[in-house]
């Protein structure tokens, strides 16, 4: 039995995930990325081995992806997250068309064929603002565990209208519209609404088809899942592996390559 | 020089050696034109006016090129940040920026020194030409003329020549020409001489029948040069050196050089794997890394919308006819000039063309920062050419001048993203 890899270094964490010769996953693991790239990207790989008691020897590809891709030293090669993502939701939701990935500083839509491949893609412009880096500042700003928000926003009332999603100011427009009385949870409700109207604007852009697949590490987050919802008006496919499809599309890119060097028919990028 | 009697490593890259030695050549020329006191003109490269001009014997200053020349030697930001000092916002064009810091340091540039205008021409073809002449003109209080252009805001070219709304345009324009001549009379002291103009348009229909055949060269499979870096080079003589001899015998020697690569299958990259069109204005703050990001994929241009706006129009290889110059001198401005200002907004028939033309895999669209004019409008253009066409393309933004808006990782990563989706379209397509 081969293994195949795929790590995914973020801006914020990194993650590993390891498949079988069936595509299943068989560990996974994830880590903050800290100021160590490429040792970030050993340990995730290492605690991924460790999870599904794999010896690393027994590990015949590995794909790095994700912002530090490069500084994946022991990788076999690279492949962006955006063609990762892709590969990651059409395997766990045959039925995909379009992705909505939002990470720690980008936002991608991403349509995709039914073999998932990228047919296109847009990203958030050189700016973070709009992606998981304001809802994380917001967070702070508040005092509240960012994996508390979502549930936290979903128990609004009225809702404020944030103008700005620029990171930077996001401090700045909480205490602000703290300053003016307004509840937590309506502010909360206003930053999601302000970021998931920026991403559907994205999404737009590439053209929405159904299936949609949310990933990446703000899919965790209900509350955004629900926003999105309410305002795309359907439902989103949202997998608990969300936080590793990037990992994972690199791993099932990894495994391709394994199994075309058997069978040279098959394919891969 | 025959083909035949030219060794391959003489002739091959010969337009890049001698497209650069004209260039330096031309501001060296710049340089001694202030010590001489002769005149110089401010002029843009859409409607530059060439032609009149250089009948009167005008040193032609195109500021937008010495803009673009500060980004490409790494000194821009240095030039932006004096000019923003002086007051000019951020969001003003850099090309802009980059010039006021040349004027306020007087005249001061990496090729040479830019000599004072004695004139500035002007045209409607971009909205910041205008505002831009007139910092000129509260600078050095020199005539500024401003031609008006008449554009139909319609794809491809004017379909109406012959028309009688065509000959009134053209008759508008032909007196504008009149109105320039006069002008610049009044500037030199010397009189119009229209035998003089003939020769400048011999030369410059010799530049853009040699220029149109080399854009076209490129059709073929590999591609003989890049639109985007070399193809850069050759606008550069296109622009600065129209309506000279210099300017036409290199376009000769030009197209000897394509012709000797086609005819013998040298491609500009040792493996062309993917044809590619651009559109918009370079990343000239890493010019050299940008091409390399495409280039390192196998990636060639194989033409660019630039190479079409930024020549004024004068890609379409207009002939004068020198029988009746003014009068022709007149068509091929509203022609070349309608055609450059309309490619900014009715592209996607041209790009839709260009794929089938130049059996094209995917298209890069680079709207910048510093100019909206060729920007706005790319993302609906994009989507437009993606219901016509059956190809891959790219959105990337960043800037023709201004460092602080390229950021190198995040173009690399859409990049690579675009050519691992060029790639697996290949690998189907070989399968299918």
């Amino acid at each position: 039995m081969a293994y195949a890899a795929g790590v995914d270094v973020g801006s914020t964490q990194t993650k590993a995930v390891i498949i079988d010769e069936d595509r299943r996953i068989v560990g996974r693991a994830l880590i903050d990325t800290g100021a160590n790239v490429v040792r970030a990207a050993e340990n995730a790989f290492h605690a991924a081995l460790e999870n599904g008691g794999i010896y690393e020897e027994d590990v015949a590809f590995v794909v790095g992806t994700g912002y530090g891709r490069y500084k994946v030293t022991f990788g076999d090669t690279q492949i962006t997250e955006i063609s990762c993502h892709a590969r990651g939701a059409v395997h766990m939701f045959p039925g995909t068309r379009t992705v909505l990935d939002m990470g720690g500083q980008d936002t991608k839509a991403i349509r995709v064929s039914p073999d998932g491949d990228v047919i296109d893609f847009v990203m958030n412009d050189k700016c973070a603002a709009g992606t998981g880096r304001f809802l994380q500042y917001a967070a702070m700003a508040l005092d509240i565990p960012l994996a508390e928000i979502g549930a936290i926003a979903l128990q609004a009332q009225r809702p404020v209208k944030i103008s700005t999603t620029c990171t930077v100011f996001a401090e700045t427009e909480v205490l602000s519209w703290l300053a003016k009385g307004k509840k937590i949870e309506d502010i909360l409700m206003g930053v999601h609404r302000s970021i998931a109207t920026r991403s559907i604007g994205l999404l737009r852009r590439v053209g929405i088809e159904e299936e949609v697949t949310f990933t990446g590490g703000v899919a965790k987050n209900i509350g955004m899942v629900n926003v999105l919802n309410e305002l795309l008006g359907l439902r989103l496919n949202v997998s608990e592996e969300s936080h590793f499809m990037g990992a994972l599309g690199a791993a099932l890119f990894a495994m391709d390559r394994i199994i075309s060097s058997r069978t040279p028919a098959t394919r891969e990028v | 020089m025959s083909t035949a009697t030219v060794a391959q490593p003489e002739l091959v890259g010969r337009g890049n050696k001698e497209g650069a030695a004209l260039f330096r050549q031309w501001f060296r020329e710049l340089t001694e034109a202030q010590e001489r006191g002769e005149h110089a003109a401010y002029v843009f490269v859409m409607g530059s006016m060439a032609e009149v001009l250089k009948a009167f014997d005008f040193h032609l200053v195109f500021p937008e090129i010495n803009s673009l020349q500060t980004a490409v030697r790494h000194v821009a930001l240095d030039y932006l940040n004096e000019a923003e000092d002086y007051g000019y916002s951020p969001d003003i064009c850099g090309y802009v920026k980059a010039d006021v810091a040349v004027q306020l340091r007087g005249g001061e540039h990496p090729m040479g020194r830019i000599p004072r205008p004695s004139l500035a021409v002007a045209t409607n073809a971009c909205n910041t030409y205008i505002k831009w002449a007139e910092i000129w003109e509260r600078f050095y209080h020199v005539p500024v003329f401003t031609f008006d252009i008449p554009g139909t805001r319609q794809a491809y070219t004017r379909a109406d020549v012959g028309s009688p709304d065509f000959e009134r345009d053209r008759r508008y324009v032909e007196h504008q020409l009149q109105e320039l001549i006069a002008l610049c009379e009044e500037i030199t002291g010397t009189p119009f001489d229209v035998d003089k103009l003939r020769q400048v348009l011999h030369n410059a229909n010799v530049m853009s029948r040699n220029w149109a055949r080399v854009l076209e060269l490129n059709r073929e499979r590999p591609a003989v040069f890049n639109a985007l870096t070399e193809g850069t080079i050759y606008l550069g003589v296109a622009n600065a050196l129209r309506g000279t001899p210099d300017g036409a015998d290199y376009f000769v020697r030009l197209v000897e050089e394509m012709e000797y690569k086609v005819a013998h299958g040298i491609g500009t990259l040792p493996e062309e794997k993917y044809r590619l069109i651009f559109v918009g204005v370079p990343c000239y703050p890493i010019f050299r890394r940008f091409y390399e990001f495409f280039a390192e994929w196998g990636g060639v241009f194989v033409n660019s919308t630039y190479l079409w706006f930024a020549s004024g129009g004068f890609n379409r290889g207009f002939q004068y006819d020198l029988e009746r110059p003014l009068e022709s001198l007149a068509t091929g401005i509203l022609l070349s000039v309608s055609d450059a200002m309309d490619s900014m907004f009715f592209q996607d028939r041209v790009l839709a063309h260009m794929v089938a033309d130049y059996h094209v895999d995917g298209i890069v669209f680079h709207p910048i920062k510093s100019c909206r004019t060729v920007s706005t409008g790319l993302a609906d253009t994009r989507r437009a050419v993606m219901a016509q066409t059956d190809v891959l393309t790219l959105y990337i933004e960043s800037d023709m001048m201004d460092q602080r808006v390229v950021s190198e990782a995040q173009l690399k990563n859409r990049i690579d993203a675009f050519f691992e989706g060029l790639a697996t379209r290949k690998l189907q397509a070989g399968a299918a």
